[in-house]
């Protein structure tokens, strides 16, 4: 991939020996990043896990109070946009600039309507007064530990939703380097791995979405 | 000088402004700024240990109110854990050192290298400010609900600041790994690194596996506190005791954190004055790592006295019996070097060997609080107390003084005074055991620690522990005077002082910009002393 001209490409860091190697270094440095996120979020789903194990019940019913239409619209609008992050990742491949601008944009825009449907969802949590620490009122078998679900909904998803609007920042930056044709064949690591960034992501939001919204859906309401 | 001597320029010379200093992206120099931090850091948290051994010198509590001693205590433990102990190596000797090592130009994402100081300035920054405010009393630990619901200190402020710390600790461990990955040197196989880089990629495992869970474990804290988000306080439907495991899954590694770099350190320094390749190359290189994978498995056994399930104590106990075998594997392993070696006894080895005794002592003693019965009778006495301080102080801190020794002629291209050093050494070695050594016993004998009371027959082991730490204190402050006098008057330093191995004392002394005049080549195994 890097020719005889590739050590002279403007991109090239002076400490990299070629831009093979420079794209080497920062994939790698985003996988590893992606992992620390893992256990970022793994402290949350750990502490989900073992308070579901704790109180079934609380959780199921809690879970009832989730809005399972929005949820599952948020999961398509999401899944949609990592289908456009990996064409805007395959059109900077390419060096196709035009292609790659509308892909970043619709990433971006999908983004937006994730951050929208979620902000309609915490409305309406505020309006029937599960927001625990702010009002909390809840009918149930054990309101105290359904409490506790709605505290852990709202970490896990605002902090999911603080990594969106990061990736969102990051996209605005792209869109403006590959409307500066800054990205060719030769050169689009920041394209690459921010796509990896997004991504992730949403494969946090996949595993967020049937823990709270689907388990124990079946099971009856208090 | 003259522009004659221009070959000779070296990183130091590269700008002389402030500027050039905040915003270079040189490895070298930003290991400097990190020296300047956690030194300043060192220094805060040594005053609070000096307060609180002036107050342990007699048994009444009558230098400090106890509700000010519970803040003293706290702010010593998170400021030399979070900003002196974890950065040390890592962050000073590990940053400087590791590019040359393995003939690189620079770490692979400078920047980020850059961004790592400004946060962790930052994080210090939001911890200072708590300090000044009045501080914070809930121990290093943030045992909850004590910290989210009910202290009436500067919790959130710690909280932050140690939460946006954190980061710097994962950007440094990224960095440390992407690099000795992809930046190595043409020859310089995995079986020629150094055994100071196998240690220092260890390490930046834990930092990249670990230091995120203590993040969101201090999130939720945060939550809980701030917007009364019930996450561990029982009376809002949470668990404590899944705090303390979220806080030690971290936390127990972060020891290891501190002496992994100890032990790359230690490696580099015994076979340099031995003269000798180090024995068992590939089993200190793998222990690093297993002392790495197995430090995750054992967070539990700081929690025999918390409820946990017998048999979760009884399998944490016998994980925690494994970490010393890779643990003796190096100690041994260094022993072997010794032996039939040609041995000089400079500064930089007199540290070596003080940490041989010390580790040995505060390793074998962790011994004794991995078994169930014994720690349960030592559990929350000064026992604990000198065992960790045997490990972190005995150990990280005589590495990083042995590190900074051993390498100070290349960071600065000056020698130091050598016999000043020696007596800085022994009196830093007699002042460590007469401080702590005594900790042993009264804790043995039933003194707990966090108090700022005792009952009067306890008092003459205090008495000792006190006038060790002031020896101690004596000892910490020599080499601040005669390292910095070098940088005015020492001798210019050769580019091989020691006769050592290594990329690192291949090239000048200060290295320049770029490490290496020309590229270097590597065609020999380490520590390749036989020739």
């Amino acid at each position: 991939m890097s020719g005889a001209h590739a050590s002279q490409h403007p991109a090239l860091q002076h400490h990299f020996d070629n831009l093979d190697q420079q794209f080497e270094a920062s994939t790698l440095g985003m996988w590893l990043f992606l992992v620390t996120e893992i256990l970022f979020f793994g402290g949350l789903f750990t502490a989900y896990l073992v308070y579901r194990i704790a109180y079934p019940e609380a959780f199921a019913d809690a879970s009832h109070h989730l809005n399972i239409v929005l949820g599952g619209t948020n999961t398509a609008v999401l899944i949609g946009s990592s289908l456009t992050m990996a064409m805007a990742v395959y059109a900077a491949q390419l060096g196709r600039r035009n292609t790659q601008v509308i892909f970043l944009v619709a990433t971006m825009a999908l983004g937006l309507v994730f951050l929208g449907i979620k902000a309609v969802e915490y409305s309406h949590k505020f309006e029937e007064h599960l927001v625990p620490g702010i009002n909390f009122v809840f009918e149930g078998r054990d309101p105290i530990h359904s409490q506790l679900f709605f505290s852990l909904y709202f970490v896990m998803t605002s902090l999911h939703a603080l990594h969106m609007i990061v990736g969102i920042g990051i996209m605005t930056v792209l869109t403006v380097m590959a409307w500066r044709g800054r990205f060719t064949k030769a050169y689009h690591t920041p394209v690459e791995v921010s796509g990896l960034y997004w991504h992730f992501v949403d494969i946090v939001w996949i595993f967020l979405f049937p823990l709270l919204y689907l388990i124990d859906r079946h099971g009856p309401v208090h | 000088m003259d522009t004659a001597a221009a070959p000779h320029s070296n990183y130091l010379h590269d700008g002389y402004t402030l500027k050039s200093w905040l915003l270079t992206r040189d490895h070298k120099r930003i290991g400097l700024l990190y020296l300047f931090g956690v030194t300043a850091f060192f220094v805060l948290g040594s005053f609070f240990a000096a307060l609180i051994r002036i107050e342990l010198l007699t048994p009444a509590g009558d230098l400090v109110e106890s509700d000010t001693y519970n803040r003293l205590f706290t702010m010593h433990g998170v400021i030399m854990v979070f900003f002196f102990l974890i950065p040390a190596i890592p962050a000073v000797l590990g940053n400087f050192l590791l590019p040359i090592m393995i003939g690189a130009k620079d770490m692979a994402f400078p920047r980020i290298n850059l961004l790592s100081w400004y946060v962790y300035v930052i994080g210090g920054t939001f911890t200072l400010t708590a300090l000044v405010m009045g501080g914070v009393d809930t121990g290093w630990t943030f045992y909850t609900p004590y910290s989210s619901a009910f202290s009436q200190s500067n919790v959130a402020l710690v909280v932050v600041g140690i939460f946006i710390n954190g980061f710097s600790s994962i950007l440094t461990g990224l960095n440390f790994i992407v690099t000795v990955h992809k930046m190595r040197a043409p020859g310089l196989t995995w079986f020629r690194l150094p055994l100071f880089v196998w240690a220092h990629y260890a390490t930046a495992l834990i930092f990249v596996l670990g230091t995120p869970v203590i993040a969101i474990t201090l999130v939720m804290v945060g939550a809980e506190r701030l917007l009364h988000l019930g996450i561990f306080d029982p009376k809002l439907g949470g668990d404590p005791v899944l705090f303390q495991h979220l806080f030690w899954f971290y936390s127990h590694p972060a020891v290891y954190i501190m002496i992994l770099p100890a032990m790359g350190v230690m490696s580099e320094l015994i076979a340099a004055f031995s003269r000798k390749a180090i024995f068992g190359y590939q089993f200190v290189a793998f222990s690093s790592l297993a002392i790495a994978a197995v430090g995750f498995l054992v967070w539990g056994h700081h929690m025999f006295v918390s409820g946990q399930s017998v048999f979760a104590a009884m399998a944490f106990s016998l994980l925690s019996y494994l970490v010393a075998i890779p643990s003796a594997i190096k100690v041994f392993n260094w022993t072997a070097t010794l032996y039939k070696g040609s041995i000089s006894f400079d500064s930089p080895m007199l540290y070596a060997f003080g940490f041989m005794g010390l580790f040995l002592i505060g390793g074998l003693t962790g011994l004794f609080l991995a078994a169930l019965a014994v720690d349960v009778h030592v559990t929350d006495t000064y026992f604990v107390v000198a065992h960790f301080h045997y490990i972190m102080v005995g150990g990280a801190i005589m590495m990083y003084l042995g590190g900074l020794h051993y390498w100070w002629p290349k960071i600065f291209g000056k020698m130091y005074n050598e016999a000043w050093a020696k007596v800085a050494a022994v009196t830093i070695f007699v002042g460590f055991n007469l401080t702590f050594f005594p900790q042993f016993i009264v804790g043995y004998l039933g003194m707990p620690r966090r108090y700022h009371a005792y009952p009067p027959e306890f008092q003459i082991w205090n008495i000792m522990s006190t006038a060790g730490a002031s020896l101690l204190a004596v000892g910490y402050a020599m080499p601040t005077v005669y390292l910095l006098y070098s940088l005015v008057k020492g001798n210019p330093a050769p580019d091989n002082p020691w006769g050592a191995t290594g990329l690192e004392w291949k090239t000048s002394s200060p290295p320049p910009t770029h490490n290496f005049e020309t590229p270097p080549v590597v065609n020999e195994p380490p520590y390749n002393y036989a020739k």
